[in-house]
């Protein structure tokens, strides 16, 4: 047997999973976005754009997508650096990376249950009881976008630490002590030294969550309560329950349009801002 | 900023430890702790609806991760040290399969798979008498989409930082190609391949969303305990939520400890 043969013969099964399963999926994605609602709900063959056309009439869930996951996106952030930097700078090391697991060990179980372990905390008898002990009454906490933003930062801030967390690891003290020496007090070194070589971290955090976030479904669902509605809610309604196939596929096709078009201008600032800072290295 | 860290940390695990406290509470109510026991987990284990979505959850995860891990290996061996247009393409692919959010992937596969077992259905109906519907299968390719993708990132990963000295040696001594990935390769990416199917498993376990459109008439864990919640939240839910939680937990170190000990030795 050759060589070439072999590795066709180890790509095959990998390739058959990919072609059958990832390309031809999209393909019909995209074949049914043209198409049409057939009367008995499912999919009729056209060659039309009414479904984008349509798209309007769900501007609600893009609208909430395009709000909360940046803001929840920039939330976790801010939770997470300064445990990042505590983590990679402050802690002992010989418990670093006990602690480290222990930020991502929530991060690999069940999003499902973390999310309903707040519809306990945020319902009519959790949180909002304890504070009608003390006197402020009736505060609602759940199906609120508050409630959204809560489920989104404890679901995903495993995930925004971690990459923030390991830039940081690897930025070379001798920078830091260089700074002061030449007179940079603490707060000068951070904004000058340490937080621009931990962007490339903090850029890989955003990113995953924001990508992740762009698809949410089960934490509105859960803890917005059909009241706070993202796109993946509207994707579920469209084919499970009203079962319009052909606008459920533009509007995923919509979703990933949105989601590569962010994410490539995202990392044009970013490497933008990487640019301006080579130039002020240099002069 | 130590009290920072600590408070993140009561953040991170108060509502996980909740639901585990009040799984062992003795009364019927979910949010008031009633004495100690565990009747919900007895109820929970012998649930006849529950013992049947966790048998489907645990054939399926145990099937994609093991498929998962055999093809993705495979895989990450043939890419490894290749160039041209078809590295570039399983690169794409890889890349495109772990990006595009599980929803998406979920509608993608639900229609595709219906409209292919409606044009085949007839006509294999007619042939054998048996028909194609959405259910294990379908469960089990969708996820091997997603797990193989990670077996192939973490495998190859492994490849890339492996002492490619070995190998020459071992042809040297004269062992052949099947010799030398049995006696040198395998053993040294076995706790990558390792890590890989208890991650595959656990990703397949826990999953809800794709699951939620390929599952057809079958009941998984996640999609069990989500219907649940919309009937109310009972304590029976928080037993099987720990439980859930629990096992997670324990594949999670297993699979961090056989990477680490594979790493130890040489690096």
């Amino acid at each position: 047997m050759t060589k070439a043969r072999a590795r066709w013969l180890l790509l095959g099964p990998a390739g058959l999973w990919y072609a059958a399963l990832l390309v031809l999926p999209l393909a019909v994605v995209l074949v049914y976005s043209l198409g049409e609602r057939a009367p008995a709900g499912g999919y009729a063959p056209a060659l039309t754009l009414a479904q984008y056309a349509n798209l309007g009439s769900r501007w609600t869930a893009f609208q909430n997508t395009l709000v909360l996951a940046p803001v929840g996106t920039l939330a976790a952030l801010l939770i997470a650096y300064p445990l990042a930097y505590f983590l990679a700078v402050k802690s002992n090391p010989r418990w670093r990376t006990a602690l480290l697991v222990l930020v991502i060990v929530p991060f690999w179980t069940s999003i499902l249950i973390r999310s309903y372990a707040w519809i306990f905390l945020l319902g009519g008898r959790g949180i909002p009881a304890l504070l009608a002990d003390l006197g402020l009454g009736d505060i609602r906490l759940i199906n609120t976008p508050f409630a959204v933003l809560v489920g989104i930062v404890y679901g995903y801030l495993p995930l925004m630490v971690f990459p923030i967390y390991v830039s940081l690891e690897r930025l070379d003290k001798r920078l830091l002590e260089a700074s002061s020496d030449l007179g940079a007090p603490p707060w000068r070194s951070f904004l000058q030294v340490t937080l621009p070589l931990s962007l490339p971290g903090v850029a890989t955090g955003s990113m995953l969550v924001f990508i992740l976030l762009m698809g949410e479904y089960l934490i509105p669902q859960m803890l917005g309560g059909g009241k706070v509605f993202f796109v993946g809610n509207a994707l579920v309604d469209l084919f499970l329950q009203s079962r319009n196939w052909a606008f459920g596929s533009a509007m995923a096709v919509t979703l990933v349009a949105v989601m590569l078009v962010t994410v490539t201008l995202y990392m044009r600032f970013l490497s933008r801002i990487g640019a301006a800072r080579d130039d002020v290295g240099l002069m | 900023m130590r009290i920072y860290a600590l408070s993140v940390y009561i953040f991170l695990y108060l509502p996980i430890g909740i639901i585990a406290l009040f799984s062992f509470s003795a009364g019927r109510s979910a949010s008031q702790m009633q004495g100690f026991s565990t009747q919900w987990y007895g109820k929970a284990l012998s649930n006849p609806f529950v013992i049947d979505a966790l048998k489907t959850s645990a054939t399926v995860a145990l099937v994609s991760a093991i498929l998962a891990s055999v093809f993705g290996t495979m895989a990450a061996l043939a890419l490894s040290g290749m160039k041209g247009r078809i590295r570039v393409l399983f690169d794409a692919l890889i890349y495109i399969a772990v990006m595009i959010p599980g929803i998406v992937i979920g509608i993608a596969t639900l229609i595709a798979l219906v409209t292919v077992f409606d044009a085949v259905n007839p006509w294999l109906e007619a042939a054998t008498g048996w028909r194609l519907s959405m259910g294990h299968g379908s469960l089990i390719a969708a996820h091997v989409l997603f797990t193989m993708s990670l077996v192939i990132i973490i495998v190859r990963a492994r490849i890339e930082g492996m002492d490619r000295a070995l190998i020459e040696a071992s042809s040297d001594l004269g062992a052949g190609p099947l010799a030398t990935f049995r006696q040198v390769t395998l053993p040294m990416l076995a706790p990558a391949i390792m890590a890989g199917f208890l991650l595959s498993f656990t990703f397949s376990f826990d999953d809800f969303i794709i699951a939620f459109f390929v599952a057809g008439s079958e009941t998984t864990l996640p999609i069990y305990i989500f219907s649940s919640i919309r009937r109310g939240v009972t304590p029976e839910i928080n037993a099987i939520g720990t439980m859930v939680m629990g096992a997670s937990l324990m594949l999670l170190v297993i699979a961090q400890l056989t990477l680490r000990r594979g790493k130890a030795p040489g690096h």
